[in-house]
C-alpha cells in the first residue's frame, strides 16, 4: 500500500460509431447525431427507435475463443471494448500479459437479448428452452468471458445500477489498485439493445433513443504504462431519496467537482429528453468552460452511455485537447457522480 | 470523495455484526430459522408461483410472505410497486436494523447480492407487452422496480436512511460479495458502519433455466452425497448490520458475531462449472482464512456452497478437503442448501446468517437427507442435529461465471 495514485492506461469503445475509440472519437468531433433505425416490436406496426451498433468491418478474432461462441452481443461489446483498452497498456508495457488484472463489468439493462429470448421459449415450452442461451442471461456473464479471454484476470466484478454505477466501478477498481490486489484493472460499462428496453424506455423517457454497446478503461498504477491521464477524483454517491432529489443530488454533484478551470471541459450525460436532463442541465448551468455531450449523437446507452462519457473525456485529455476533463453522470434512478481526470505533465508523462 | 480514499487505518479494524435479518423457506426473523436449521428441517413444497406443470421438476422452496410487512416509512402506494423479492429485501433489512437500533437519518452505505433483482415485474413487463402490446397500465412502475438499485433505495426510504448504494451480480457468490464489499469498506476506514445482505425470488425464468440444464434434482437434494442428482431452488433474503467494532462498543450495541476474514476470486474454467480440482476454491478458502489469521485448525464449521450438483460438490468436497489436509477428518461440513434450497443471489448472506446463529448458539446445522458421503468428502458431513462447540465458521459461495466468496465469521462472547 501507500501508492494513491491511479492512471489511465488504456480506452476502448463499442458504440453504434464502430468498434473502436477512434470511430467514437469521429463520431463526437462530427457532432452530428448518429442515424436512427428501427427495433421491430412484436404485436405493433409501429417500430421502435434505436442506434444499434454497426457490424464490425472485419469479425474480431477473440470471437473465435470457444467461450465466446454463444455469448450474447454485450458480451461482444463488453469484450471487444475490454481488449482495446488493454492492448493500450500492454502497447506500453508488453510485460503486463503476466500482471493480475482485475475485470470490473457494470450494467444497467445487461444481458437483455438472452433473458428474453429465453424467458420466451419458456412460455412457449419449457421442454424446449435452450439450456444453452440461459447461462448467458446472467449478469455476470460478460465479466466472466472477458477473464476467460484475458487468461490473468484474478478478481472480477459485475455492478448494476443506474448509469452512475460506472463511476462505482472505477472506484472498486482504483480499490484493488492501491490495495495492490491487482496491477491493473479493467472497467467496462456495456449494454445491448432489445425491443423491450426501447419499449421500457419510452415509458420513462419518450425522447431518448436507445443505443448499445460498450466502453472500457483501463487503469493502472504507473503513470510511465499510462495515456497521460490521471484519475484525479471521484465524487460522493449523492443517493436520490425522499430527502434528496435528482436536482438537489446533481447539485451536490457539482459542487463537489468545483468550479471550471482553464483548459478544462465538462463532459456531461444530456441527452435528447428536456424531462430527464432538466436535474443536470440546472447542475451545470454556470459551466462556461468547453462541453462535450456523447448522448446526444450516440443515442441513450445507459451504462455503456456513462464509459463513453469516459471514454471520450480521458481520450480528449490524452490527445491534449484539454487539460483536464470532468465527467457528470446524473443516473436515471439511483445517484449522481462525478469524476475529474487530468493530464500528467512531464516527467511523469508517458514515454508512448 | 469516492477517490481519493482518506488513507487506510493504520492499525486492523474489527467488524462486529449487531443486526441480522432473515426470511426464508423456513420462516420469518432469526427465532424460526434458527429452530429449523438447528433441527434440519426441510422446506419443499410444489411451486405456487408460476406454471411448472410443464418442467421436469415441480418443486421449490417458497416463503411464506405475511400479509403485512414490519411498519416502515413506505406508504401503501410504493409497498405495493415492490414484488416479492422487494419485500424480503425489505422486510430482513427492517429485521436488521431494529436487532442493531439502529438510528435513522444517518448516513448509511447500503451492499446487496441479487441475480435477479425484481425479476418477477420484467417478466410480468415481458407478457404484457406481447400479449397486450397496446395496453401500458402498470408497465412503467414495472420498469422502475424491477431494478434492483430502485428496490435498494426503497427499502433505504423505508428505514429512514440515505446512503451510497452498491448492487453486487455475481451470481450466487452476490450475498457473500455483498457481505465481504460492505467489510473491506469498513476496514478501509471508509464508513463505520454498513447493512449488507443478499436477496433472490423465485421467478419462472430462473427455475426454467436451471431444469432446461438438468441442474434441478427430481429426487432430494442432498448436497455431497453420493447419489445426489441436483440442486432444488428457494428463495429469500437476508440482510446484516456491520459496524466497526469500536463504533458498537461506543454505542453498547449487542453483538451476534464477528466478521474476521474474506476474499474473492474467479475461476474463469468454465461458465458453469468449476475447475474440476477446485484450484479457485482452495485459493479463496486460504485468502479468506488468513485474512482472518485462522487455519483449518481454528475452523469449527463449514457452511459449504454445496448446492447438491455433481460437478459442484465434487470440486468443492476435494477443495475443502485438500484445503484443510489432516484437520479434514473432523472437520464438520453442511450444506443448507439441503433445507431451504438455492438462493441464488441471497445464499451468501442467508449461510453467513446461519453462521452467526450456529455460532452464538453452539449448534451445527444437520443435513437431514443425507446417506451415503461423496468419495472425495473426506470430511464428515453433518446430518444429524448435534450441539457442538463452534468458535470460527466458514462459509462458501460460487457462481455461475466463476466467481468464488468465501467469508470467515468468529464467535462472540
Amino acid at each position: 500500500m501507500g501508492v494513491s495514485r491511479i492512471f489511465v492506461a488504456g480506452l476502448g469503445a463499442v458504440s453504434p460509431a464502430g468498434w473502436n475509440v477512434a470511430d467514437l472519437r469521429e463520431a463526437l468531433n462530427q457532432g452530428e447525431p448518429l442515424p436512427v433505425e428501427s427495433v421491430a416490436r412484436p404485436g405493433r406496426d409501429q417500430p421502435l427507435p434505436a442506434r444499434r451498433v454497426p457490424n464490425p468491418a472485419l469479425r474480431p478474432g477473440f470471437l473465435l475463443h470457444p467461450r465466446l461462441r454463444r455469448a450474447s452481443p454485450i458480451t461482444h461489446y463488453a469484450a471487444a471494448a475490454a481488449l482495446e483498452a488493454e492492448s493500450g497498456l500492454r502497447l506500453a508495457n508488453p510485460e503486463t500479459e503476466h500482471w493480475p488484472f482485475g475485470v470490473v463489468v457494470c450494467l444497467q439493462s445487461g444481458c437483455v437479448q438472452y433473458s428474453c429470448r429465453f424467458y420466451e421459449e419458456t412460455l412457449q415450452n419449457p421442454a424446449t428452452a435452450s439450456p444453452l442461451v440461459f447461462p448467458e442471461t446472467v449478469y455476470a456473464a460478460p465479466a466472466s468471458h472477458i477473464a476467460a479471454l484475458l487468461k490473468n484476470a484474478t478478481l472480477t466484478c459485475s455492478l448494476v445500477g443506474d448509469p452512475a454505477t460506472f463511476l462505482h466501478g472505477v472506484s472498486l477498481a482504483a480499490r484493488w489498485l492501491v490495495e495492490e490486489r491487482v496491477d491493473a484493472c479493467l472497467v467496462i460499462g456495456a449494454e445491448e439493445t432489445h425491443w423491450i428496453t426501447a419499449d421500457a424506455l419510452r415509458h420513462l423517457d419518450r425522447p431518448a433513443i436507445l443505443s448499445a454497446g460498450a466502453g472500457a478503461l483501463c487503469l493502472c498504477r504507473e503513470p510511465e504504462s499510462s495515456l497521460g491521464v490521471e484519475l484525479a477524483a471521484i465524487t460522493h454517491a449523492h443517493t436520490y431519496s425522499t430527502q434528496t432529489s435528482r436536482t438537489r443530488a446533481a447539485r451536490a454533484m457539482r459542487g463537489e467537482l468545483g468550479a471550471s478551470s482553464p483548459g478544462e471541459v465538462l463532459c456531461e450525460g444530456l441527452g435528447a429528453s428536456p424531462r430527464a436532463d432538466a436535474a443536470e442541465r440546472s447542475a451545470w448551468r454556470d459551466w462556461t468552460g468547453p462541453r462535450l455531450s456523447p448522448k446526444g449523437i450516440l443515442g441513450e446507452g445507459l451504462m455503456a452511455a456513462a464509459a463513453w462519457q469516459c471514454v471520450a473525456a480521458c481520450d480528449a485529455v490524452a490527445a491534449r485537447q484539454f487539460k483536464a476533463a470532468k465527467v457528470s453522470l446524473v443516473g436515471s434512478n439511483q445517484q449522481a457522480m462525478g469524476a475529474r481526470f487530468a493530464g500528467i505533465s512531464y516527467p511523469s508523462a508517458p514515454k508512448r | 470523495m469516492h477517490f481519493p480514499t482518506t488513507s487506510p487505518p493504520q492499525l486492523p479494524v474489527r467488524v462486529v455484526i449487531t443486526g441480522a435479518g432473515i426470511i426464508t423457506p423456513l420462516g420469518l426473523g432469526w427465532k424460526s430459522n434458527a429452530e429449523g436449521f438447528r433441527a434440519g428441517r426441510t422446506a419443499f413444497r410444489p411451486v405456487s408461483l408460476f406454471d411448472v406443470s410443464r418442467q421436469r421438476v415441480k418443486t421449490a422452496a417458497e416463503v411464506d410472505l405475511p400479509g403485512d410487512l414490519a411498519p416502515t416509512r413506505l406508504d401503501l402506494r410504493r409497498l405495493g410497486r415492490l414484488d416479492r423479492a422487494g419485500k424480503m429485501l425489505l422486510w430482513a433489512a427492517w429485521e436488521a436494523g431494529r436487532l442493531a437500533g439502529w438510528e435513522s437519518a444517518e448516513p448509511l452505505p447500503l451492499v446487496l447480492g441479487t441475480t435477479g433483482g425484481g425479476m418477477s415485474l420484467g417478466e410480468a413487463y415481458f407478457r404484457q407487452a406481447l400479449q397486450s402490446p397496446r395496453r401500458h397500465r402498470r408497465q412503467a412502475t414495472r420498469a422502475v422496480y424491477y431494478q434492483p438499485q430502485v428496490q435498494a433505495r426503497t427499502v433505504l426510504d423505508a428505514l429512514g436512511f440515505s446512503g451510497p448504494v452498491t448492487i453486487i451480480s455475481n451470481a450466487c457468490a452476490s450475498g457473500g460479495n455483498a457481505l465481504g464489499h460492505a467489510w473491506e469498506l469498513l476496514r478501509a476506514g471508509q464508513a463505520q458502519r454498513a447493512l449488507a445482505g443478499g436477496y433472490d425470488a423465485l421467478c419462472q425464468t430462473v427455475f426454467s433455466g436451471f431444469d432446461a440444464l438438468q441442474a434441478l434434482s427430481p429426487t432430494v437434494c442432498r448436497p455431497f452425497d453420493a447419489r445426489r442428482d441436483g440442486l432444488a431452488l428457494g428463495e429469500g433474503a437476508a440482510v446484516v448490520a456491520m459496524e466497526t467494532l469500536e463504533y458498537a462498543l461506543r454505542r453498547g450495541a449487542p453483538i451476534l458475531g464477528e466478521l474476521i476474514g474474506y476474499a474473492t476470486a474467479i475461476d474463469p474454467h468454465h461458465l458453469t462449472q468449476p475447475h474440476p480440482q477446485g484450484r479457485t476454491t482452495q485459493d479463496v478458502m486460504k485468502r479468506a482464512c488468513a485474512s482472518a489469521g485462522v487455519g483449518p485448525a481454528d475452523v469449527d464449521y463449514i457452511n459449504a456452497h454445496g448446492t447438491g450438483t455433481v460437478l459442484n460438490d465434487g470440486s468443492e468436497a476435494l477443495a475443502i478437503s485438500e484445503w484443510a489436509g489432516r484437520r479434514a477428518a473432523d472437520l464438520r461440513v453442511s450444506s443448507t442448501k439441503a433445507n431451504i434450497g438455492h438462493l441464488l443471489g441471497g445464499a451468501g448472506a442467508v449461510e453467513a446468517v446461519i453462521c452467526l446463529m450456529a455460532l452464538r448458539e453452539q449448534w451445527l446445522p444437520p443435513e437431514r437427507a443425507f446417506e451415503t458421503p461423496d468419495p472425495a468428502c473426506r470430511f464428515p458431513v453433518v446430518h444429524e442435529p448435534r450441539d457442538a462447540r463452534v468458535n470460527v465458521a466458514v462459509s462458501n459461495s460460487f457462481g455461475f461465471g466463476g466467481v468464488n466468496a468465501t467469508l470467515v465469521l468468529r464467535r462472540w462472547v
